[in-house]
């Protein structure tokens, strides 16, 4: 039966066309992000300055840039660098926030009422300003960007993992835990984990939406990925003064961006109506 | 059909559910009418269809409900052909439901007087002064001693009993000729559930209304209805006058469902409890034969084949093809055992395997609140034995049993000594050795099995806690699959798909996996049917004949306790009011307030007066006071009154002296 339920989940994630929509869009990134440099026929770092800023014609699918480069193959290799940063930061803030969920939720008490007002207190104020002063503190780079945005996600994922462990921990699967003799470790990682697992798929994809526009928009103030990355965030920061004239050098990268995190949320729309 | 003179007819109903895509049948040829006046019991075990019976009959089916065939008239008036509008009047003039939860009837967030109100207005009647007057007034036929205090409160500040006959008193305001009741006493306590039936059959006089009576307990519906509809799997097996249909069914499964009651003069060391093999078909189940074929031991080759018609059998009818075998049923229950007594009797002759002293717990709320769940207990358990656990709900029995579980840790002051050796108030401070020798089985095994795991998961986590590993844990979870009658291919599910019956089979094999000494069992068949209930008792009677385990059984139904229990020890707002062997119990002299609790649901009913009082506020004195039929005069206001001894090993809390109450009592 437990195989059945399995199956039953597989056969309505087949069903589901919001997540296989989702994930078309999210696997055709993946495929860029990897094998990008080896699907485009120009060297996106290449620049030909006699011919800058052309727009989008045979040669150039996508125009070029004020350096002549390809923006086409910009386009394509940009994925990247956030689709290295952006996942890492989410699975670092799912991890350390479900730990955090675990912990604050079973043991109760007064660790839970301090943990709790510091992530309110980190929740009060916007958590871009709250990553520009860490970054600016730390100095940036891929490493302390997934770092910061880790960091900033862990008490929103935890908030949420908290919630559903303080029901769990009221049923009796853990008082008959405690009665074998379970320490609080395996009680919160054997017994309780499997059972917010869903949960936690589900607000990791969530935030994994927000951790790409998050990354975006990092790079657009600078603090984010760093030139000479083809990043997209970074493109349309280098490149929004010419929209103007050359829209091309910004509405790809820009339109990239939103395929992206439409193709996350469109994932994790159709995860969640899967599991529940 | 004479429609003119029912409150409610059933013509050949079918109701299906969509589900999945498919249409499930969970009603079928639903066939009865219920006469202006009378009490129709409808009686089945979970999955039988009864809810959705009350359902249909006010046309509030679930969204993928459909009556598929058939006719119900309500006052002769054909439900399905009503308008929106006219399903609104007949559904607040003609008929009324109370359901099992009065929580949940009742908004929150609304002072009672102002909820009853509204039934006036919805019933399309001016809204003026006098409807206060009104509310009183039904307030008032309830019984509810203090209408206006009432009608001023939230229906939190109400008790359980208290809320239900508001909600009864909501049903009965606008004067239906059908009264739907689902379940109304399932969720109250003995003594408080008597009270309420007694209410209702008053009512039932005084407004001449027809009551469908709706509910998994025969005793109730025997002792409520005229009429009674059996309904196994969605179909009506058997129907007539309650008293016939109970001294003489005439279908296999009537039989059977009584016969797995513990009645009075049954007890574990003389007899098994029956039991009907099987497992009721899932709903939507097509058969070409009888639906209760499979499970029936009378059923042959032609139950298989052919479906039974309701056959008649003059003024009462069964779906059975051979009427006349039912009551002759042969008895399911073998092997009745012999020579355990002395057993217990020699268990009698022990040391106490586990002995607590001065037990307390005090819960500490804002405010300095303080709430004395128990009050200074000392009890002891020897081995083999079964101590029986009684008193209604805020007595601290639950409490108790977490104490003495380590669960949570007693005031300072008491001990607990198992085996010789003084016991640590937590677990997390106890040894494996004594964590393995006490163990628990909950009262509901969907919440105390881990849903993420298997069941092999779930009783191998605690063999390998008792240091088994490989083969040898295979083995031994086989054997105990086995001990609680578990197939094997049932190790690999998850609790889900498991019935309820079988869950707790799981929790029993986990408890019994460290070789316990003492197993508390929390209500452990509250949760179960009747037919289910029997198989657990049976099963935990043989593991504690085959290992000499004690258990602390904790029950509310008095029938459980006497079949499992050697002592019993009575609890009243967390004091023990009396603790003695069974048999001395129920033969008497007993405390009042144990009086009371036998007596509840009896011809000769002690009634006790006022609600349980709060546990933060404790009467003066003897705890029982305020409630007491026998109170004597400021004695018992003035002195607590210390454990007399009744008889060998009977202790009673009261300052009337034990043979004096014994002769009040008799």
């Amino acid at each position: 039966m437990s195989t059945s339920i399995r199956a039953d989940r597989l056969r309505a994630a087949s069903r589901s066309v919001t997540l296989l929509s989702g994930l078309t869009i999210l696997i055709f990134w993946t495929v860029c992000a990897l094998f990008g440099g080896a699907l485009v026929r120009m060297d996106p770092f290449a620049d030909d300055l006699l011919r800058t800023l052309t727009p989008p014609s045979a040669a150039h699918w996508f125009g070029t840039d004020q350096l002549g480069r390809d923006v086409f193959s910009r386009v394509v290799v940009g994925a990247r660098d956030i689709l290295t940063v952006a996942p890492l930061a989410t699975l670092l803030g799912a991890a350390a926030g479900t730990i955090l969920g675990l912990v604050t939720g079973y043991f109760r008490g007064p660790f839970d009422a301090v943990a709790s007002r510091i992530i309110e207190a980190i929740q009060a104020v916007p958590l871009v300003i709250v990553a520009l002063l860490a970054l600016a503190a730390v100095g940036t780079s891929n490493l302390t960007v997934i770092l910061v945005i880790g960091f900033v996600f862990t008490p929103l994922i935890g908030r949420t993992v908290r919630t559903a462990v303080l029901t769990e921990a009221d049923l009796d699967y853990i008082a008959a835990a405690r009665l074998r003799g379970d320490g609080a470790f395996s009680i919160m990682f054997i017994e309780i984990l499997p059972n917010v697992m869903p949960l936690v798929l589900v607000e990791t994809t969530v935030r994994f939406g927000y951790a790409i526009f998050f990354v975006a928009s990092l790079s657009f103030l600078g603090f984010g990925i760093q030139p000479p990355s083809p990043d997209w965030g970074l493109a349309i920061a280098e490149n929004y003064s010419l929209i103007g004239s050359y829209w091309w050098v910004v509405m790809f990268d820009a339109l990239a961006t939103a395929s992206l995190v439409l193709g996350v949320n469109l994932a994790a729309d159709g995860l969640q109506s899967v599991l529940e | 059909m004479m429609t003119g003179d029912s409150a409610l007819i059933f013509d050949h109903v079918d109701v299906t559910y969509r589900v999945g895509g498919r249409d499930r049948r969970v009603l079928t040829d639903l066939n009865f009418q219920i006469a202006r006046g009378e009490a129709y019991g409808l009686v089945g075990e979970s999955g039988s269809g009864k809810s959705t019976a009350a359902f249909a009959a006010v046309r509030y089916l679930a969204r993928n409900g459909l009556v598929s065939s058939g006719n119900i008239l309500i006052d002769g008036r054909d439900l399905m052909a009503l308008s929106p509008g006219e399903l609104r009047q007949l559904r607040s003039h003609a008929v009324s439901m109370v359901y099992q939860d009065p929580t949940r009837a009742l908004n929150p967030s609304i002072r009672i007087g102002r909820q009853m109100a509204e039934v006036f207005e919805a019933a399309g009647e001016q809204r003026a002064n006098p409807e206060l007057a009104r509310v009183a007034d039904m307030l008032g036929r309830v019984q509810i001693a203090n209408p206006r205090r009432v009608m001023e409160a939230y229906p939190h500040e109400l008790s359980g009993g208290m809320q239900q006959r508001v909600v009864i008193a909501m049903a009965l305001s606008t004067n239906p000729a059908l009264l739907i009741l689902d379940e109304p006493t399932t969720a109250l306590d003995a003594t408080v559930e008597a009270e309420i039936l007694e209410l209702i059959a008053t009512l039932r006089a005084e407004f001449s209304i027809a009551l469908l009576f709706i509910s998994h307990s025969l005793r109730v519906i025997a002792q409520m209805c005229d009429r009674v509809g059996v309904l196994y799997a969605g179909e009506l097996v058997e129907e007539g006058p309650a008293n016939t249909i109970f001294d003489s069914s005439r279908h296999p499964y009537t039989v059977g469902l009584l016969r797995c009651l513990p009645g009075p003069g049954l007890r574990k060391d003389r007899s098994r409890l029956e039991t009907i093999a099987g497992f009721p078909p899932p709903p939507g189940t097509k058969t070409d034969g009888c639906i209760f074929a499979p499970r029936c031991s009378i059923a042959t080759g032609r139950c298989q084949r052919e479906t039974p018609p309701m056959i008649d059998l003059g003024g009462r009818s069964t779906r059975c093809h051979y009427p006349e075998r039912a009551a002759d049923m042969p008895h399911v229950a073998p092997d009745n055992r012999s020579g355990e007594g002395n057993a217990i009797a020699m268990a009698m002759d022990n040391a106490p395997l586990l002995q607590a002293t001065n037990l307390s717990k005090t819960f500490t709320g804002g405010g300095g609140n303080n709430l004395r769940a128990v009050n200074a207990i000392s009890l002891d358990l020897r081995p083999g034995e079964t101590l029986g656990i009684i008193g209604e709900s805020g007595s601290g029995k639950s409490t108790l049993a977490k104490l003495l579980l380590g669960l949570t840790a007693a005031d300072p002051g008491g001990t607990i000594i198992m085996n010789g050796e003084p016991l640590p108030a937590r677990t997390a401070r106890r040894s494996p050795a004594q964590l393995k020798a006490l163990q628990m089985i909950f009262q509901n095994p969907g919440s105390a099995l881990n849903r993420a795991q298997t069941v092999r998961r779930l009783i191998g986590r605690s063999l390998r806690k008792a240091g088994l590993s490989g083969a040898a844990l295979e083995d031994r979870l086989r054997t105990l699959a086995n001990n609680v009658r578990l197939t094997i291919g049932t190790l690999d599910e998850k609790p889900r798909s498991l019935s309820g019956g079988m869950q707790q089979r799981v929790a029993i094999a986990r408890a019994f996996a460290g070789e316990p000494r003492i197993v508390v069992c929390d209500e452990p068949t509250s949760a179960l049917d009747v037919s289910v209930q029997a198989a657990i008792l049976n099963l935990l009677a043989d593991l504690q004949a085959e290992r000499n385990v004690s258990y602390l059984f904790i029950s509310h139904d008095l029938n459980v306790v006497h079949y499992l229990a050697d002592r019993i020890a009575v609890l009243y707002l967390g004091r023990l009011v009396e603790i003695g062997p069974t048999d001395a119990i129920f033969a008497g002299p007993r405390h009042p307030y144990t009086e009371a609790l036998l007596t509840a649901g009896t011809a000769h009913r002690v009634s006790l007066t006022g609600e349980i009082p709060s546990a933060a506020n404790l009467p003066s004195a003897c705890v029982f006071q305020t409630r007491c039929p026998r109170k004597i005069g400021r004695i018992c206001e003035e002195q607590e009154p210390q454990l007399i001894t009744a008889g060998d090993g009977h202790e009673i809390r009261c300052h009337i002296p034990a043979d004096e109450l014994k002769h009040m009592q008799t």
